[in-house]
């Protein structure tokens, strides 16, 4: 027990695992409020369907970032980079993967219907 | 005097090493599990892909904001946003060596996940009772397969979860099981960050 102690309060910290309950509650009150301003701005229908598209992609970007600092930790410290530039590589692979995909095949589409 | 003062150094120069060695190897199974979630994020990334050129195509099915229910599905993400910080919990109650706050905070954090999965059967459920299966359009399956693959997902980790609480009850905390605690960690919060992505592209988009 008091091994796993020393463990906590060692910097030398294994990436990606490591967090308290500051980090915790901080993420969970900015992650609460990036989810409630998108529903209610779908739910409301206060906003023109673009406004809205735009606006909950923008929410969506931010509560994944949080997520990933507060619950993931992923930093830029020595020992936490290996995680976050796999992270980004993957990032790179999954908007080319997505983003192509879509261009694909609404232009197939478009093509087709013509 | 100043030996026994060199014998401590040593001491403790002997520790730090053997410390040092311990969270080399740690990070290195935490890497390994790291890299496996990143090649679940791109199957994941075929899913949303798949979702993302074939909501259009309704067929003589609904389209989106006919079956959503925002009130439901917001339920439904409080509950995983809540087993996301009450894992958190847990994992640091594991990390101070306190065997009873860990099983507490992660039957907590089972609780939330079961009440997710639950709602998420509940709602498939109701769909194919309507006539809503996903045999009925593109969008369907893509809708099906998509939310699915997530509550798999979840479903897996719930069952991960009840056997580490099941371990940690048996053997106490190892330094193995904080381990294995961590790395569930990284997959529990990994799915919250895909459930943002799926209830922004799929249930809010649909309904905007």
């Amino acid at each position: 027990m008091q091994r796993i102690e020393g463990h906590d309060s060692h910097q030398h910290a294994a990436a990606a695992d490591h967090g308290s309950y500051v980090d915790y509650l901080v993420g969970f009150v900015l992650s609460v409020i990036l989810t409630v301003i998108p529903f209610w701005m779908v739910m409301s229908k206060s906003f023109s369907r673009q406004g809205t598209m735009i606006g909950i992609a923008v929410f969506a970007v931010a509560q994944v970032i949080v997520q990933l600092k507060y619950f993931l930790h992923l930093d830029f410290t020595k020992e936490g980079k290996i995680n976050t530039l796999a992270f980004l590589f993957t990032a790179l692979i999954i908007v080319m993967l997505v983003g192509l995909s879509i261009w694909i095949i609404t232009t197939a589409d478009a093509l087709m219907m013509r | 005097m100043s030996n026994l003062a060199e014998q401590t150094l040593d001491a403790h120069v002997e520790q730090e090493h053997g410390h040092e060695h311990h969270h080399d190897t740690d990070s290195q199974d935490i890497l390994g599990f790291w890299l496996y979630l990143m090649t679940d994020c791109i199957l994941f990334a075929t899913a949303f892909a798949g979702y993302a050129v074939l909501y259009r195509n309704i067929a003589t099915g609904p389209a989106g904001f006919e079956i959503f229910d925002l009130k439901y599905v917001a339920i439904e993400t409080a509950a995983l946003l809540l087993s996301s910080i009450t894992y958190g919990f847990a994992m640091i109650s594991g990390r101070r060596g306190n065997k009873s706050a860990v099983l507490g905070w992660l039957a907590v954090t089972f609780l939330f996940g079961a009440t997710f999965i639950g709602m998420e059967v509940n709602e498939f459920h109701h769909l194919i009772s309507e006539g809503h299966g996903p045999n009925v359009s593109a969008f369907l399956s893509a809708f099906f397969g998509l939310v699915g693959l997530h509550g798999l997902h979840v479903t897996a980790g719930l069952i991960w979860m009840a056997v580490l609480m099941f371990e940690v009850a048996k053997r106490g905390l190892s330094k193995q099981s904080v381990l294995r605690l961590s790395l569930l960690s990284l997959f529990w919060h990994f799915l919250d960050v895909v459930w943002i992505c799926v209830f922004t592209v799929v249930y809010l988009k649909g309904v905007a």
